[in-house]
């Protein structure tokens, strides 16, 4: 289980979190939506220690996150980049299988390659993809390249951050249904970040909104449209008009 | 009054950042360096480094140290002709290229080639990411990145000395042999016999130094690199300028070291 407590986190003036509280159940796939730049990725990126909160505690099964070991704390973790975060000097296979070519995790270089071949096969790559650069796939490709390293090693956790912007509705709705998929199937727990109301619904099973620095509403991804929330309705309809602030 | 203080404070402003700057890339060098006594190392990524920083450079050191030596013979020659000195151009082609020009202009450029690409390479990985994926993947980018590139150019540059020395003093052989009617046997053996073992090896022990300098500013400035393209563009120019400043500088202040010596 994670547990945000009261977690603050400025940049500068820029108070982005504002004292965020979150559970976040074992084998539960939580999805957070919200606004663009209300620190969404900087909630994710503070529970994996890459951000260092300014106050409040983030906890993983009761034991704060910034002690301990951290190797095997990240162990724990599979996380799919809102770009991919593909590194471009490695072919795809070796991108998919870099956590078991090296470290506590590391594995022969055959057994790691043959790893990489299934957990791609899985994300509907074929095995002649093992052997391209992240360069020359589609940007849907490189999602699921993402998605295959995110599993490779079979993590608790999955985080996902924004895993269908920029891909075409079809695709979109290809990569929501593998996540889902993947998760249930791996019996993970799972953290998304998306303001794709269509990922919500494919992927959530229960919600959170972050907005104006705290969580605004929680709750199961089925008493979404009857919450009753000004914010959140004004969020999933997508309304100009309603108590959140639309530039135009 | 008042004019004064605020220039006053303005060049306090200008030092405070100053030394900060200077702090933080003496706490980024040293974290780097520190990372030699704790595994794992990264053998794979340390080839990779020395294959891109020294073999690839060999070309552009190669051919800045023939067309310097075969300059600087000429040069000599005019000079000491003027004291019927025109005998000393062998050893000082030889004495001038190992000492100061063989790691001077070999380093500026590396620093060209090698700070620019390792800026624009991990600035690159910064923005996308990717940084941030080696760190959820359990992969210290210090440790990844750095140490690897550091090591790699403070081995890799002192080579590339030693062959732009010998390439250089090729160029002053053949322009001497080819163009100032010098014997063959004659301008080497006058190389040979003026030539000390310290001025090959003050040169390269400066060539080691500019080597961990540059490699230190282009992953410094990577790993600090602004957003997008405008971002990773500045880190790139700020790793070459201070890598070629701090060349120069490094070497007056190695030089008075040796000369004091």
């Amino acid at each position: 289980m994670i547990e945000l407590h009261d977690v603050h986190k400025a940049f500068g003036e820029n108070r982005v979190l504002r004292g965020v509280n979150l559970t976040i159940g074992s084998g539960t796939s939580m999805v957070i939506i919200g606004g663009s730049g209300t620190g969404k990725s900087v909630a994710l990126k503070c529970i994996l220690g890459l951000i260092r909160q300014d106050s409040g505690t983030i906890t993983l099964d009761g034991r704060d996150v910034t002690t301990g070991d951290r190797d095997a704390f990240l162990a724990r973790f599979g996380m799919l980049f809102q770009g991919g975060a593909l590194f471009d000097s490695l072919p795809v296979w070796q991108n998919v299988a870099f956590r078991l070519l090296r470290g506590s995790l590391k594995r022969p270089r055959a057994e790691a390659r043959e790893i990489a071949v299934e957990k791609l096969r899985r994300v509907g790559l074929k095995p002649d993809v093992a052997d391209k650069f992240p360069a020359e796939l589609s940007g849907g490709m490189q999602k699921r390249v993402g998605l295959a390293r995110a599993i490779a090693a079979e993590p608790e956790i999955i985080f996902f951050d924004e895993p269908t912007t920029g891909l075409d509705p079809i695709m979109s709705g290809v990569i929501n249904e593998l996540i889902r998929e993947i998760v249930v199937e791996m019996g993970a727990t799972a953290m998304t970040i998306t303001h794709d109301m269509t990922s919500v619904r494919a992927i959530a099973d229960n919600v959170a909104m972050l907005h104006d620095g705290v969580i605004q509403w929680t709750g199961p991804v089925g008493d979404m449209d009857q919450s009753g929330d000004p914010y959140l309705d004004q969020f999933i309809h997508g309304r100009a008009e309603g108590p959140i602030e639309a530039v135009r | 009054m008042t004019a004064l203080l605020h220039l006053l404070a303005a060049l306090g402003r200008a030092v405070i950042a100053a030394l900060a700057g200077i702090g933080r890339v003496t706490l980024y060098a040293s974290d780097a360096v520190s990372h030699l006594a704790r595994p794992p190392f990264y053998w794979r990524e340390f080839g990779h480094a020395l294959i891109q920083i020294g073999w690839l450079s060999l070309p552009v050191v190669g051919m800045t140290a023939l067309f310097t030596g075969g300059a600087l013979a000429l040069q000599i020659y005019a000079g000491g002709a003027r004291f019927n000195a025109e005998t000393v151009v062998p050893s000082i082609v030889a004495i001038g290229l190992t000492r100061e020009l063989g790691p001077v202009l070999g380093g500026l450029m590396v620093a060209a080639r090698v700070a620019s690409s390792i800026a624009a390479e991990i600035g690159t990985m910064k923005v996308t990411e990717q940084i941030d994926a080696l760190t959820t993947l359990s992969t210290n980018p210090m440790k990844y990145l750095t140490l690897p590139r550091l090591l790699a150019a403070t081995l890799a540059v002192p080579m590339l000395v030693a062959v732009g020395d010998a390439i250089g003093i090729m160029g002053g052989f053949l322009v001497g042999v080819g163009r100032l009617d010098f014997g063959a046997a004659t301008y080497l053996k006058t190389t040979i016999d003026f030539l000390e073992t310290w001025d090959v090896v003050s040169g390269l022990i400066k060539g080691a130094v500019f080597g961990f300098i540059v490699a230190l500013m282009g992953c410094y400035h990577g790993m600090n690199s602004g957003r997008g393209a405008q971002g990773v563009g500045r880190a790139t120019k700020s790793a070459v300028v201070a890598s070629s400043v701090l060349i120069l500088a490094a070497n007056y202040v190695l030089t008075e070291v040796f000369f004091s010596a």
